[in-house]
């Protein structure tokens, strides 16, 4: 059998408290295949992030991987010692955080970071390390590389900076990358171009990418598979369309309805009530069902496994079993 | 009865607090909080544990001096830890100068709090050119090392007092010089604690409903920006007793005839070459010993109220 | 760069003439210089003559004009208690001063640095928890107590260090060194020591908060999920951005240390301005002790304007046009 890229098996994160061990991640499986854009939406404190770090081996204390494995190429990465890990990270594995305006070292020239990325993990000289940063730069869109290679990150702008990081990402052409939140800092006008360039670049090189986010809008935009993750849980995976358009859990319905459509004349934007419970505060059963307007006596005692329906696969008494 | 359910409520609140909590998990904070308290209580009940009166002369006897401690064979147990030049009681001596000692840092510290709070409030709540003023005093200040700015003070007091006077204010002196050379940490943190404040909406509210500037600075404001405080206070506390010792030791702090631990040491000193060791050691063990646990206290506190370094 | 050292130095000069006016008014109101510097039985009359020919009697803009002339040209009266003009006191005593800092200073920088780093880097290792435990000491136990333990040790026991002054020193010009022979090396090991410990625990545990806060920026992070090795992370990334804090303390710190000599000189009797100045307390010696301030402010703006340029050249960000500095 084929094995996939990367392969998720039910992960585990907790911390460890003096109230005791939070459970932030509590079992999730998936895998993303070759060349694949993945989404992993959620709100704030599902555990999306986390999922991304813990990937990486870059989880930090208390935080730790309890339980679970984590596959590449089919090779078990999640118990690597630490600089065989590290030898992965940006060969292999690509990172993009959330604020380009601190991801990026403020006392060194952008080509400086590029050039000693791309000697770290790639056999060049300095000067062809040079001509790669160079041609990075040119790709991902800033104007006169030559010039601004030697500019330092502040002298850039938002978005600027935010195509550095994913020249960063890219610079020793990993076959993943993790785009945790790559958007959320930007000016709204500015989202829609990195997204896109994200899109284009990783088609290019045929690099798949996790992209993390809590815009759905973003999801049904570029993903080809999604995963909707709720209080460290996966509730539903599937097909973009699948999702999108005939989301089967009652949460995923719920945030499709808060996508505002151009297309579809909706009176009103739906929302969820209430709030996602908080780590030391998940309900038994099915964490979602005091939101639930379909929740039943089942719901409120055994938790439901992800089963698969016609479309998409989906943790829900509401199908079968 | 609804204080005393609050006074309840606070309390319980305490011990089941975060800080509590980090409190009796590390055994050195605790530690340094009883060294603290014991040294506290020593000080203010000197009179009544001290064998001896090292302040009445009338009690000295000459024929007693460089009595070395107990356990030596020309030691006697009248005096513990021996005697000095004097033949001051070195025990009760140092009982009582950890009393001055206390006093002053306590005192000065205290001084420094309220002058820096307030011009710290006023600075970051009012701005504009009186900020400016103070800010730049607090620049120019606190690159003088404390130390120099309260020896200047104590030299300029005995400029201006007569020597009587001078004697006889030496303790107040102090606890204003001191005082004075450390205002700027509090001023500077509170004014800065202020300025993210004053920006938020309590303030905003505060101010709507039309309270005055002073009830908006100082009921609404202060509590929430004396976390800091409170950590520059106990550190602060460390660096007082530490610079009376100093300059006591000097010989521009109290008077000889009131000796804190720093005066001690001073006279100490030249009896060091002639082996008489114990009226340095001792003194000097005893302030070192609530140095550190004062700075204990004030490093735990300053990790405690800062998740950030946890 | 040249708009911002002609900025420091206008800068420079508003502080100077600030400690000027202070050390001025303790010149002119502290104690009656008249009465300083006659004796009792001089009538009213030549008082009022000395007062006359001393300026005291014009105007105070006038006088303070002729105070920040007359320092400017080094004319700073003459000492109350020795008789002697201060030019020459001062003049005596800078080199054991400033040879005394010097060298405590390279001593806590070169200590203190590394050991900030390590204990930054590697915060849970026993190694680091010792040197914690010995900047805990370093800073409870006071100068000159750390100073008396030494001459006690190493002075009264042992009997291998001088316990006083400056060992033999060397005229090179006006400038008398010590650290041209053996015995003025042996003479400086403890006082540079004693010195040097204060600061040093203080630039150790500064580089540490600095170096642990830096490792938890968003950057560090990028750069280790980018898979930096751990040396160019640390050694890189990390250390050089903790180096614009750590001038700007370190900067003055070293100022202060200047000021701290006072104590370390009184404890091994080392002929410099700190032993000349505590004298000049004691007795309310003011033409020593306002030159003293004005010469103390004179280091401490010289350093900051170093420390500044310094500063420039680490941060990119402050080096942009039209940045806000």
């Amino acid at each position: 059998m084929a094995r996939s890229l990367l392969e998720v098996e039910r992960l585990g994160i907790e911390f460890n408290t003096r109230r005791g061990t939070l459970v932030a991640v509590d079992g999730i499986s998936f895998e993303i295949e070759e060349g694949e854009v993945f989404g992993v939406v959620g709100e704030s404190g599902a555990g999306k992030s986390l999922t991304g770090q813990a990937i990486i081996g870059l989880l930090e204390p208390p935080g730790r991987i309890s339980s679970g494995r984590i596959y590449l190429n089919g090779k078990r990465i999640d118990q690597l010692p630490y600089e065989e890990l590290r030898r992965i990270r940006g060969k292999k594995i690509g990172m993009i955080f959330q604020d380009p305006l601190t991801s990026l070292n403020p006392l060194y020239t952008i080509g400086k970071q590029l050039i000693e990325t791309i000697l770290t993990h790639l056999p060049l000289s300095h000067k062809e390390a040079r001509q790669r940063a160079l041609k990075l730069l040119t790709e991902v869109g800033i104007p006169a590389p030559d010039k601004r290679i030697d500019h330092y990150p502040h002298q850039f702008s938002g978005g600027m900076r935010q195509r550095v990081v994913i020249a960063l990402a890219l610079c020793a052409d990993p076959s993943l990358v993790i785009a945790d939140e790559p958007t959320t800092a930007l000016d709204v006008s500015i989202q829609a171009q990195i997204i896109a360039l994200l899109k284009r670049l990783c088609e290019e090189k045929g690099t798949a990418v996790m992209l993390i986010t809590h815009d759905m809008g973003v999801i049904a935009e570029i993903c080809d598979r999604v995963a909707v993750m709720y209080a460290g849980r996966l509730v539903e995976i599937g097909p973009v369309a699948q999702v999108v358009k005939f989301p089967q859990h009652p949460y995923s319905q719920g945030l499709m309805g808060s996508i505002p459509s151009l297309r579809r004349r909706v009176r009103r934007l739906t929302q969820i009530d209430g709030a996602m419970p908080r780590l030391n505060e998940i309900p038994p059963g099915c964490a979602f069902h005091p939101r639930c307007k379909h929740s039943f006596d089942r719901c409120h005692k055994e938790r439901p496994k992800l089963v698969e329906t016609s479309t998409t696969k989906v943790a829900c008494w509401l199908y079968g079993n | 009865m609804r204080g005393v359910e609050g006074l309840h409520g606070a309390i319980r609140r305490f011990f089941d607090s975060d800080l509590w909590y980090s409190f009796t998990r590390s055994k050195v904070t605790v530690l340094a909080a009883l060294v603290t308290l014991a040294f506290i209580l020593a000080a203010i009940f000197a009179p009544l544990i001290a064998p001896h009166d090292p302040f009445d002369p009338a009690s000295l006897d000459l024929m007693d001096a460089f009595t070395p401690p107990a356990w030596y064979p020309e030691g006697t147990t009248e005096f513990l830890l021996g005697t000095d030049d004097q033949g001051r009681d070195l025990l009760s001596t140092i009982l009582y100068g950890s009393r001055i000692s206390l006093f002053v840092g306590f005192a000065s510290m205290l001084f420094a709090m309220v002058v820096g709070v307030s011009l710290g409030l006023i600075s970051g709540y009012i701005g504009g050119p009186i900020d400016a003023v103070l800010m730049r005093i607090a620049d120019v200040q606190i690159s003088f090392p404390a130390i120099l700015i309260a020896m200047l003070v104590d030299g300029v007091a005995r400029g201006i007092l007569p020597t009587q006077r001078h004697e006889a204010l030496a303790i107040w002196v102090m606890v204003f010089s001191i005082g004075i050379s450390n205002w700027v940490h509090f001023a500077r943190t509170v004014r800065g604690s202020t300025m993210v404040e004053k920006n938020k909406e309590y303030v905003q509210a505060a101010r709507v409903i039309g309270r005055s500037r002073p009830t908006i600075m100082f009921q609404h404001i202060l509590p929430n920006v004396m976390g800091p405080v409170l950590v520059i206070a106990t550190i602060g506390l460390a660096v007082a007793i530490l610079t009376e010792a100093t300059l006591s030791y000097l010989g521009v702090g109290v008077p000889p005839t009131k000796p804190s631990l720093g005066t001690l040491i001073r006279i100490g000193q030249s009896f060091l070459f002639a082996g008489e060791w114990w009226i340095v050691i001792f003194p000097g063990a005893a302030l070192a010993t609530l140095v550190l646990a004062v700075n204990l206290l004030g490093d735990w506190l300053r990790d405690a109220l800062n998740p950030k370094l946890r | 760069m040249i708009a911002l050292i002609i900025r420091r130095l206008f800068q420079s000069f508003v502080v100077m003439l600030a400690v000027a006016l202070v050390a001025f008014s303790l010149f002119r109101y502290v104690g009656d210089p008249v009465s300083q510097m006659v004796g009792q039985e001089t009538s009213i009359a030549d008082r009022e003559r000395l007062r006359e020919e001393l300026g005291l009697n014009d105007p105070i803009i006038v006088q303070f004009s002729r105070f920040v002339l007359n320092s400017l040209q080094g004319k700073f009266g003459i000492s109350f208690r020795l008789g002697r003009p201060v030019k020459e006191l001062i003049a005596e005593r800078l080199p054991a001063t400033l040879e005394l800092s010097l060298v405590a200073a390279l001593f806590s920088l070169a200590v203190g640095i590394p050991m900030g780093v390590y204990t930054g880097l590697y915060p849970h290792r026993y190694l680091s928890k010792f040197f914690q435990a010995i900047s805990l000491i370093g800073i409870s136990l006071p100068t000159f107590l750390i100073g008396i333990l030494l001459i006690l040790i190493f002075g009264v026991i042992l009997g291998w260090l001088p316990t006083f002054g400056r060992g033999e020193v060397v005229k090179l010009g006006w400038w008398s060194t010590g650290l041209l022979t053996v015995s003025g090396w042996k003479a400086i090991i403890m006082p540079a020591f004693t010195l040097g410990m204060f600061q040093l625990t203080l630039i150790m545990r500064l580089v540490r908060s600095e170096m642990m806060e830096v490792l938890r920026a968003d950057f560090i992070k990028f750069a280790r999920a980018r898979g930096l090795s751990n040396r160019a992370i640390n050694f890189g990334h990390a250390l050089k951005n903790t180096l614009v804090p750590v001038i700007t303390i370190t900067g003055l710190q070293l100022g202060s240390i200047i000021a701290f000599a006072i104590i370390t000189e009184t404890v091994f009797q080392w002929p410099g301005m700190g032993l000349l100045f505590l004298q000049s307390i004691q007795f309310a010696d003011i033409p020593v002790m306002s030159t003293y301030l004005i010469l103390i402010a004179f280091f401490f703006v010289l350093i900051n304007m170093i420390v500044d340029i310094l500063y420039h050249i680490v941060d990119p960000r402050l080096r942009a046009e039209g940045a806000v500095v």
